[in-house]
């Protein structure tokens, strides 16, 4: 931008666009080394916009009254033009955001992006996450389905289980004696005003916090740490600005071929990202058999099913499903390893990496069945006879998603890493 | 660690199929073999719902112009299936109190909009094609698919009485039509409540191949573009 330009330059007086523009696209510096888990990022900011854009037209014709609120989601896909397509690119856009955002934590997990100096950087990505599970429980409510209705009972109700306050807790989240037309309208607020706006809040600290520790990379090496000496550019960095916007349009544009091939040939991707029994209408008298969270959520729901009741309590299986959200905001400090990247880990952080994976599928899996799937376990095991066998597998899965976390201070330690080069990798 | 990975696998895919193979006796859903390309048949469909559901079953989210996409004027629409309205841009509502139902039915009839997205379009034919006569129910009809099914079998005169003999259906009086018009009729109907369930499915897939295509273009575009920008880059 020149600053001869007229009208840039009265603006510039006034605001620095030219100035905010040069330090965050044209001359911000990011490795150049990324590869295709770097665009899950930029992708997760492209549907946070869609999910916002859908929003507000489906707001337009959504009714968030419980006599109304089904027939206003039918009325949406019938009567408002093109309402279809809004409608199941928010709803593919809820299920494609997990995906993303789970790509995005991997890719942070296995590159070692959380570490020393990103910790605050991941701190606010965790809080992105968990706000995100909520934006979404309560959006999930508002078709007014039988599992948007019952689906939020259970949720609700596992507030009741905290010792001593939990009826009552339960009983003001709900704003009634069980999931009503009050607990719709106050769902409603929160899913189309109140989250959306803490979220563009948490995000806008996270990309300032990233833009100002700089992109973490496959390498887990510090591009800022090898400069230019007449320059004082980073060596392996190339500017953001048109590199990695053109490079972005790739994933951004295969990204779009999966979303429409979704939303235009099958849009309830076989009762996972719409699930059938949300096509009958709320009804309080009538509980379905099998209530199933949507598939994001399933891994956690598998590990409040898998941890038995205490002393008559369901609370330690609410405790340890939030514990499995809340222990990742401890990685940064758990991790102990030399290395960032899993290029340079040894073989034992590799293994665990995978059991994690594992666990983290199979509980996710495990949550979307009834724990009854695969039979009991014959009652000549000890202790275990009569057992669901889903339970007890849930139970193993559930004790190494844990044991990921709580054991990573050991084994990072211990774990023989590979010398790290002075550059990047690249070609 | 991979021997583990192995065993692991094995053992889930072992227990997988132990599963799909335990029948867990409930009916074993007959394929409907619809086609939403054939308009004759979604009209035939449109015909019989209107006709012989429409009375206690509600579907008051579709409105009856909608029928124009499957090719029904609204003359036609007028003239033929007009008999709970008085326009055709109304809602298929019925004029059944929801309260009296209950108490001749010992269920509400639901809504069948959208039940061929909830139940899927095979229940809903082998559904209407399995109903046989059981004295010890109220209204002297049970139902294979959906066991106590409230529902009496409102098509008996078309396909004829069925009994259980076995665990197998009999055709014990037969109907105004043969089994394979009967088969037909079903279908149709089945036909038109996939439609109904989801207006917009006639086109979906039409357009769909539109939006992919061009992003098909655009993918070949901008995989040259980022060739072009990265040459330099070493």
């Amino acid at each position: 931008m020149q600053k001869n330009n007229g009208f840039m330059s009265w603006v510039d007086q006034r605001l620095p666009v030219s100035s905010f523009i040069k330090n965050h696209l044209t001359h911000y510096y990011a490795p150049k080394n990324f590869n295709f888990l770097y665009f899950f990022g930029a992708l997760a900011i492209v549907l946070f916009v869609l999910q916002i854009l859908t929003g507000i037209f489906l707001t337009m014709h959504y009714k968030p009254d419980a006599l109304h609120a089904f027939a206003s989601v039918e009325y949406i896909m019938r009567d408002v033009s093109f309402g279809w397509v809004i409608r199941y690119m928010h709803s593919t856009g809820a299920s494609l955001f997990f995906v993303v955002i789970y790509m995005h934590m991997f890719r942070a997990l296995i590159y070692g992006s959380y570490k020393q100096p990103r910790e605050l950087l991941w701190i606010f990505g965790v809080l992105i996450f968990l706000l995100l599970m909520a934006e979404a429980f309560f959006g999930y409510l508002l078709p007014w389905g039988q599992m948007s209705y019952w689906g939020a009972q259970v949720i609700v109700n596992l507030f009741a289980t905290v010792p001593f306050i939990g009826p009552d807790l339960a009983e003001w989240v709900r704003g009634d004696y069980l999931v009503s037309d009050a607990t719709l309208n106050r769902f409603f607020a929160f899913h189309v005003i109140a989250l959306p706006l803490a979220l563009a809040g948490l995000i806008f600290l996270h990309l300032a916090a990233l833009h100002s520790v700089g992109s973490n990379n496959p390498d887990g090496i510090e591009i800022k740490e090898n400069k230019d000496k007449k320059t004082g550019i980073p060596l392996d960095g190339i500017p953001f600005h048109p590199y990695y916007t053109v490079k972005d349009l790739i994933g951004l544009t295969v990204f779009l071929i999966v979303f429409a091939s979704i939303i235009f040939f099958m849009p309830e991707v076989g009762g996972y990202f719409l699930e059938h029994n949300n096509f009958v209408p709320a009804d309080p008298l009538v509980t379905p058999a099998h209530i199933a969270p949507v598939w994001y959520f399933t891994p956690f729901y598998s590990i409040l099913r898998a941890v038995p009741p205490i002393l008559n309590s369901q609370f330690p299986g609410v405790a340890a499903m939030g514990a499995a959200v809340l222990i990742l905001f401890l990685v940064p400090w758990l991790d102990k390893s030399k290395v960032k990247s899993i290029r340079y880990k040894g073989s034992l952080y590799k293994k665990w990496i995978i059991a994690f994976v594992i666990s983290f599928l199979v509980l996710g899996y495990l949550g979307t069945v009834p724990s009854n799937i695969w039979g009991q376990m014959p009652n000549f095991i000890p202790l275990l006879g009569g057992l669901d066998w889903a339970t007890f597998i849930a139970r193993i899965f559930t004790v190494i998603y844990f044991a990921f976390f709580i054991l990573m201070p050991w084994y990072s330690k211990k774990d023989k890493t590979k010398p790290v080069p002075k550059r990047v990798t690249y070609k | 660690m991979k021997k583990f990975i192995a065993i692991l696998i094995a053992l889930l895919m072992g227990l997988h199929n132990s599963i799909s193979f335990s029948a867990d006796g409930s009916y074993h859903l007959d394929n409907a073999k619809i086609n939403l390309d054939d308009e004759q048949s979604l009209q035939r469909g449109a015909r019989n719902f209107i006709n012989y559901c429409l009375n206690c079953h509600s579907a008051n989210y579709m409105r009856y112009n909608r029928l124009a996409d499957i090719g029904l004027s609204d003359d036609v629409i007028k003239e033929n299936l007009l008999f709970t309205a008085e326009k055709t841009g109304e809602l298929m509502d019925i004029n059944m109190d929801s309260t009296e139902a209950k108490k001749w039915f010992g269920a509400n009839p639901p809504n069948l909009t959208v039940t061929a997205r909830s139940r899927g379009k095979d229940w809903i034919y082998s559904y209407l094609r399995t109903f046989y006569v059981d004295e010890s129910r109220e209204l002297g009809w049970n139902n294979l698919v959906y066991p106590n099914a409230a529902m009496p079998h409102v098509l008996w005169e078309l396909q004829g009485v069925q009994n259980l003999e076995d665990n197998k259906l009999k055709l014990t009086k037969s109907g105004l039509l043969s089994a394979e018009e009967y088969d037909q009729f079903v279908l149709d109907t089945t036909n038109y409540m996939v439609f109904m369930s989801e207006p917009a499915k006639l086109v979906r897939h039409k357009i769909g191949y539109y939006v992919i295509g061009f992003l098909l273009i655009l993918l070949i575009l901008v995989i040259n573009l980022k060739k072009e920008f990265w040459k330099d880059i070493k």
